[in-house]
C-alpha cells in the first residue's frame, strides 16, 4: 500500500517549487561561499573598484603582479612545498614504526606507553611554543624549514590512525609471509604497508592541508624569508600596518591558498572522505 | 621481540618527548622561578608567579574573552555544522555544490580567512558597512570598537568550522538505518519529532566528538588575531594562547608566558578527562 502511494505522490513532487528548505539551503550556500567569490573578485580588478562594486569592472593581472613583486612568494612556495613533503614523508616513516610496534609487538607496558602518545592528541606544539622555541634554538633549528616540521613528525593522530589500520589486517596474512622466510621488515613492507593504502591517502591529505595552513608555530621559529612558509609571508605581507592595498592583498590571499584550493576542488571526494577517515576512525 | 617492538617505538618516544613532554615539564618548572638578573641563576618563587596572575586584570579578561570565545563558536558552529548536514543529506537540487561551499572555508588558511574577513569589517570601505549605509545606517567599526570586536572574530570563526563539523555529522546521518525512517513514516510520525526522537540522540557520540574537537580549538587556534585584531583594542579580543604569544615573544616575559601555558595545559586536561571518560567508553583505544 505505502509503496504505491510513494510511487503515486513521486511525480507531484518533482514538478514543485523548490521547498523552504531547499532555499535555506541554498541561501546558507550562497553566503558560505560569497566571502571567497568576493576575493577572487577583488583580485581581478583593479583597486579602484574596492570601494565602488561593480560586477562587470575592467579585469586586471595587475594585482597578483604587485603581490608577487612585493613579496618573495616563490621562495615562500618552495618552503612550503619543502616543508610539507618533509613532514609528510617523515610523519608517515616514524608513524608507521610506532603503529607497528603499537599493532604486533609485545611491548611491557605497552597500553601506559599508548596513553602517554595520545596525550600529544591535545598538548600540541603551538601550546607549548615558549619551551619548544628554547628547544628548538638549544637544537640550532631556529629559521630552519625542519624547525618547523620536526615537533609534528611524531604525531599521535598517526600513530593512532596506523595502530587501528594495522590492527585490522588478518594475522594469517602476516604469518603466511613468515613461513614464506619474510623478515619482520619485509612483512611491514610486503603486507601491512600496502594494505594500509587507503589510510596513508587519508591521513596524508589531513596532514598537507594542515601543514599548509598551520602559522603560528612557523611564525614563531622562522625570522626570515629562507625558512618561512606562505601563511606567515602572507601573515606578514598583508599586516595591516604595512599600508598595502586590499586588491593586492586578495591576490597575495589567493596566490597563497590557489594550489590547495585547486587540488581541493579537483579531489572534493578524497578530501571530504579523508577528513572523515582521519576524524571518525 | 620486545626490543625490537622498542626499537620501533624509539623514533617516535625521543620525538615525543623531546616536543610534548620535556616541554611540558619544564613549562611546570618554569612557571615556579623568576630568571636570575644579570647571569645569575634563576631564583625559586613557589607559587608567585600564579599570585601575579591572579592579580593580572589583563589575564582575566582574556580569560574571560576565552570563555566567551568558546560559548560563541561551539554551540553555533555546531547548530549550523547539523543544519548543513541535515540540508545535503537530503534529496537536494545542486547537493554536490551546495556542499563544496558549506565546506571550502575549512580547506583555507585560517590567515587566509582573516584576510578575506578584513574587508567585509574594514570600517570606511568595508562591505558591511557599505551594506548598512545602503540602508541608511551609519557604520559600526567591527574590530574596532571594544564592544563589537570579540563578536566579529566569533562570527568569521563560525564560519571557517561549520563546514568541518558538518561532514562528520554527515557521515553519522548516513550511518542511520533507512529502516528507522521507514517505520516513523507508517507510524505517521511528523519529521520534527523524528529529528528530535530519533535522529538526534543517535547523533550524540558526534556530537560529543565535534564538541571536543570545538573545545581544543577555542583554545588553540589565534591565527586570524594575528592578522584582524592583534588581542586589540584594549584586549578585547585576546585570547589566552595569544596572550602566551605576546608574554613571550612581544614582551620577553618567558616565565610569566609559562604561567599562562599551565593554565592552558589545565584546560586541555580537563578536555581530555572529558573525552576519555565520556566518549572513548566504547573501547575505542583497546
Amino acid at each position: 500500500m505505502t509503496t504505491s502511494s510513494v510511487a503515486a505522490t513521486q511525480p507531484a513532487a518533482r514538478l514543485r517549487l523548490p521547498s523552504l528548505e531547499t532555499f535555506a539551503a541554498w541561501l546558507l550556500a550562497i553566503i558560505w561561499i560569497f566571502p571567497l567569490l568576493y576575493a577572487l573578485w577583488a583580485a581581478f580588478h583593479p583597486p579602484a573598484f574596492m570601494v565602488r562594486f561593480e560586477l562587470f569592472a575592467p579585469l586586471t593581472l595587475d594585482n597578483f603582479a604587485n603581490a608577487w613583486a612585493q613579496a618573495p612568494f616563490a621562495r615562500y612556495y618552495l618552503n612550503t612545498f619543502l616543508l610539507v613533503s618533509g613532514v609528510v614523508a617523515a610523519q608517515f616513516v616514524v608513524c608507521t614504526l610506532a603503529g607497528f610496534a603499537f599493532a604486533r609487538f609485545p611491548i611491557p607496558g605497552k597500553d601506559i606507553l599508548f596513553m602517554l602518545v595520545l596525550i600529544q592528541l591535545f598538548v600540541f606544539p603551538e601550546v607549548l611554543i615558549v619551551e619548544n622555541y628554547r628547544i628548538a634554538s638549544g637544537l640550532g633549528l631556529v629559521n630552519t624549514i625542519t624547525g618547523i616540521g620536526l615537533p609534528y613528525v611524531a604525531s599521535a593522530f598517526g600513530i593512532f590512525l596506523l595502530r587501528q589500520t594495522f590492527k585490522t589486517i588478518p594475522r594469517e596474512l602476516e604469518d603466511a609471509a613468515r613461513i614464506e622466510g619474510c623478515s619482520w621488515t619485509a612483512v611491514l613492507l610486503k603486507v601491512y604497508v600496502p594494505l594500509a593504502k587507503p589510510t596513508y591517502l587519508a591521513y596524508g591529505l589531513v596532514s598537507i592541508s594542515h601543514h599548509w595552513n598551520n602559522f603560528l608555530w612557523p611564525l614563531v621559529v622562522t625570522n626570515s624569508v629562507e625558512s618561512r612558509p606562505l601563511t606567515v609571508g602572507l601573515g606578514i605581507f598583508s599586516a595591516p600596518e604595512t599600508g598595502v592595498n586590499w586588491a593586492t592583498v586578495s591576490a597575495a590571499t589567493l596566490l597563497s591558498i590557489a594550489p590547495l584550493l585547486v587540488a581541493f576542488l579537483l579531489f572534493q571526494r578524497q578530501f571530504v572522505q579523508s577528513f572523515l577517515r582521519a576524524g571518525i576512525r | 621481540m620486545q626490543l625490537y617492538g622498542a626499537l620501533l617505538l624509539l623514533p617516535a618516544a625521543v620525538l615525543l618527548a623531546t616536543f610534548a613532554y620535556l616541554p611540558t615539564v619544564a613549562t611546570l618548572i618554569n612557571s615556579l622561578f623568576v630568571p636570575g638578573f644579570r647571569g645569575q641563576p634563576a631564583e625559586f618563587v613557589g607559587l608567585e608567579n600564579y599570585a601575579l596572575l591572579i592579580n593580572d586584570a589583563t589575564f582575566w579578561k582574556v580569560a574571560r574573552n576565552n570563555l566567551v570565545y568558546a560559548l560563541g563558536t561551539i554551540p553555533a558552529s555546531i547548530v549550523l555544522a547539523l543544519c548543513m548536514a541535515l540540508f545535503v543529506n537530503g534529496r537536494l537540487p545542486g547537493r554536490g555544490l551546495v556542499r563544496m561551499a558549506y565546506f571550502t572555508p575549512t580547506i583555507l588558511p585560517m590567515i587566509a580567512a582573516a584576510n578575506i574577513w578584513m574587508f567585509f569589517y574594514a570600517p570606511q570601505i568595508g562591505l558591511f558597512n557599505k551594506l548598512l549605509g545602503a540602508l541608511g545606517f551609519s557604520g559600526i567599526n567591527w574590530l574596532g570598537d571594544p564592544g563589537v570586536a570579540l563578536g566579529s572574530v566569533i562570527v568569521m570563526s563560525v564560519w571557517k568550522e561549520a563546514g568541518f563539523f558538518m561532514i562528520f555529522y554527515l557521515a553519522a546521518l548516513q550511518g542511520i538505518a533507512p529502516e528507522l525512517k521507514e517505520a516513523s513514516d507508517l507510524e505517521g510520525t511528523s519529521r520534527w519529532s523524528f529529528f528530535w526522537r530519533v535522529t538526534f540522540p543517535l547523533l550524540m557520540p558526534t556530537t560529543l566528538f565535534v564538541l571536543i574537537n570545538a573545545l581544543i580549538n577555542a583554545v588553540r587556534v589565534v591565527d586570524h588575531l594575528f592578522i584582524l585584531t592583534k588581542g586589540g583594542p584594549n584586549n578585547a579580543t585576546n585570547l589566552l594562547l595569544y596572550y602566551v604569544y605576546e608574554n613571550a615573544f612581544s614582551f620577553f616575559d618567558r616565565t610569566y608566558a609559562a604561567t599562562i601555558t599551565v593554565v592552558i595545559l589545565l584546560v586541555l586536561a580537563v578536555v581530555a578527562t572529558l573525552k576519555f571518560a565520556i566518549l572513548d567508553r566504547r573501547t575505542h583505544y583497546q
